[in-house]
């Protein structure tokens, strides 16, 4: 029996299960000898189906995996298994094709042993899948039948169901977190990797970056660096510095504006569709920046007299992401100007100030510590934002504070280390992992900062 | 209209010599609801002058009136003519800015700017140009403070927040910060009903100090309040002014059916 089948059989039986126990949970209600059971036919029926359905559906969630194990220790103590070849990549090929012949997926091997093995396997997989079914289907008889004893009138079967139902919760709110921490522990497990090959003060604050690897001694290009300075000056120079200063000035004003100056009017049409450019995907903003700004921005830097102006900018790309950036820091500063109370507002302005004034010398110093936080997570969004810089950013990695040249980032290089074929076990595959490991410290830092210091301001008007 | 006949209006003080301010026939409106109705009222210079009524009657939406506060609210109007010293403050000549800075304001609850105590008083001065320089700007401060009896307790402490304080210093904060521009009238909306009675007594003794200084018009709903602070007692109840006089009068001796049925308690 397959899985699938077994895996529908447990719910049909949770079903079956489900209706019986309601039927009868009513009709102790209905008979008039419990007119006030403790909980509703309902969850009793639900009480009884999930006893059912979990021990059994937790099994064959075990199970599966363990018994493909099995099924090869048996394979491999049969005796045709002794023939097989010593190689390892001609036994795994073997093995694979015998379980093909074995599920009737094709009718032949290439091998003349995977034919012979063929039918230990199909024994060995019969016989597993049968022993699976069979505690299978017992566990969902013996869990549904215990249940199904217990539910009488005054059995607390909702205080049962609502348990299981928050520990289910409880349960999706871990696998977020657990899938955090397996990233945080991949990426420092590669990243150890990596700095077994390469010194970490040289990848730290080395300033060649080179990410190749010598096959030969004397090969052209033998010369690896893997300083990685250029890369965070890069990523810093359009994410921290040329984005924030365009997203900082334009979504403060805008928010000032919106909160402060537009009718409600303006606000309720306005407000959505500045929000709007948070939903644009970011390849859209990277063809954007790349077709669209990289070309003007090369223009204008010829016709300033820059000759060093090439299509590929730090500028336009930098402009591009300060662009994106704008709904972020917009309703980070919507939010804390918004919660200025009025009676600061008010009181400005009956000591006769003017409504640019109160907002230059009471709102926004009142709201500062929203609008930085605000800042950090815009700034923490940008130097992990990827498409842009790929399209627009450029690969070499230049130190330079010239918004005309080309400089390249930490995400773009992580693209770049990890784009077609590679190697996993060379210093140039696994220095994407450690720009990776930097990368997140450096937004998990940023993260943490911003919403402590948005956390502290909002307790201050409370 | 039959109400009209239980009203008195203001004519027993109308010519008041000192008048400092006067309303005539003032109405607001939020939307299509009236919430002041024709409202006409002398306000003393010399004397305190107290609104009392029963919650929603409009005494703290007419106060407003008289330093043009309603106009930031977006969708109220007022009718008829308020004047200060002769000149209309309605009148399009008349400008906000300067008008707030003679006709001063405190809140209900104590509003300091989250700045420093020496910043929040100095903001007045600073925004109207009233200091050269910061010697000048010290002794106003000073000066405020002293006035509004918080020196004693902070002058070793100018730099720290305002919002530090405890409730009845941050309103006598917010008065000193009122007086720093050297207003003429003093509006006080409520100004004691977030504080405790030591507090609110504190500020009860300062408003008899200002009185003379400053033209003083104060909202309040607690009627020995108003007995204890004030000269003059307007009684407000659904929007219009229904008794306007000396306090001692219309606490012994109130003329209007409903004057009397509010301070004795019947109802408010």
């Amino acid at each position: 029996m397959s899985s699938l089948a077994l895996f529908l059989l447990v719910v049909a039986l949770a079903a079956l299960g489900w209706l019986m126990a309601r039927a009868r949970a009513t009709a102790f209600r209905r008979g008039g000898s419990a007119p006030r059971a403790h909980s509703l036919p309902s969850y009793h029926g639900w009480y009884v189906a999930l006893w059912t359905a979990v021990p059994a559906l937790i099994f064959i969630a075990v199970w599966t995996p363990l018994s493909a194990n099995l099924v090869m220790d048996e394979v491999m103590s049969a005796p045709a298994a002794a023939s097989l070849p010593p190689f390892e990549m001609q036994r795994v090929a073997i093995l694979r094709e015998a379980r093909e012949i074995a599920e009737g997926i094709r009718p032949g091997g290439f091998h003349p042993e995977s034919n012979a093995l063929a039918p230990a396997y199909a024994d060995a997989l019969s016989r597993t899948r049968t022993m699976g079914a069979v505690v299978a289907l017992l566990l969902a008889f013996a869990g549904g039948a215990f249940a199904f004893t217990r539910v009488s009138p005054h059995f607390r079967a909702r205080t049962r169901v609502e348990r299981l139902v928050m520990a289910a919760l409880l349960g999706a709110s871990t696998i977020a977190i657990l899938t955090t921490l397996g990233i945080i522990a991949s990426l420092l497990f590669e990243s150890a990797r990596f700095f077994s090959l390469v010194d970490p003060l040289e990848f730290l604050f080395g300033t060649h970056w080179s990410p190749q690897i010598a096959i030969r001694a004397d090969q052209a290009g033998a010369s690896g660096g893997f300083g990685a300075i250029p890369l965070f000056w890069g990523t810093i120079f359009i994410g921290a510095i040329i984005a924030m200063l365009v997203a900082i000035p334009l979504g403060l004003m805008s928010a000032i504006y919106l909160t402060q100056y537009a009718r409600p009017a303006v606000r309720r049409w306005m407000k959505p569709l500045l929000e709007m450019l948070a939903g644009v995907p970011t390849v859209v903003y990277g063809y954007f920046a790349a077709l669209t700004v990289a070309p003007a921005v090369r223009d204008f830097g010829k016709a300033i007299g820059i000759a060093s102006a090439t299509s590929e900018s730090a500028l336009a790309a930098g402009l591009v992401m300060g662009i994106m950036i704008i709904p972020f820091v917009s309703s980070m500063a919507d939010d804390s100007i918004n919660a200025v109370p009025q009676a600061m507002r008010d009181g400005s302005l009956a000591m006769g100030a003017t409504t640019s004034e109160t907002i230059r010398r009471v709102i926004v110093p009142a709201a500062l510590p929203g609008v930085v936080g605000g800042v950090l997570l815009a700034v923490s969004r940008a130097i992990g934002e990827t498409m842009i810089v790929v399209m627009a950013a450029g690969l070499a990695a230049n130190l330079t504070a010239n918004p005309f040249a080309s400089v390249t980032t930490v995400t773009t290089q992580i693209v770049q280390l990890l784009t077609g074929d590679q190697e996993f076990d060379s210093a140039k595959t696994l220095a994407a992992f450690a720009l990776g490991l930097v990368l997140f410290v450096v937004t998990l830092l940023l993260n943490i900062v911003a919403l402590r210091v948005v956390k502290k301001y909002r307790e201050a008007y409370e | 209209m039959n109400s009209m006949t239980d009203t008195v209006a203001a004519t027993p003080l109308r010519n008041d010599a000192a008048a400092k301010m006067t309303a005539r026939e003032v109405s607001v409106f939020y939307g299509a609801k009236k919430a002041v109705d024709s409202v006409s009222i002398d306000i003393s210079q010399d004397n305190v002058t107290a609104f009392i009524g029963p919650s929603g009657c409009g005494k703290s939406t007419f106060l407003r009136t008289l330093n043009r506060m309603n106009d930031t609210i977006a969708n109220a109007r007022v009718e008829g003519q308020i004047v200060l010293d002769g000149e209309d403050i309605y009148a399009p000549a008349m400008d906000v800015v300067q008008l707030r800075a003679r006709v001063g304001m405190v809140f209900q609850k104590p509003n300091p700017f989250p700045k420093s105590i020496y910043e929040n008083v100095a903001y007045g001065p600073r925004i109207h140009g009233l200091a050269d320089g910061r010697a000048q700007m010290d002794e106003i401060v000073e000066r405020s403070l002293k006035r509004a009896g918080l020196w004693e307790e902070v002058k070793d402490r100018l730099q720290d927040s305002g919002t530090a304080l405890s409730g009845g210093q941050q309103q006598r904060l917010c008065i000193a910060r009122a007086i720093a521009v050297d207003p003429e009238v003093i509006l006080m909306d409520e100004p004691c009903s977030a504080l405790d009675p030591i507090a609110t007594a504190r500020i009860e003794e300062l408003i008899h100090e200002l009185r003379g200084r400053y033209a003083i018009v104060i909202v309040t709903h607690n009627m020995q309040q108003a007995a204890r602070v004030s000269q003059r007692t307007a009684f407000f109840h659904l929007g219009s002014l229904v008794e306007y006089g000396e306090t001692s009068e219309i606490f012994t001796n109130p003329r209007v059916e409903r004057t009397k049925d509010y301070i004795t308690g019947r109802y408010g």
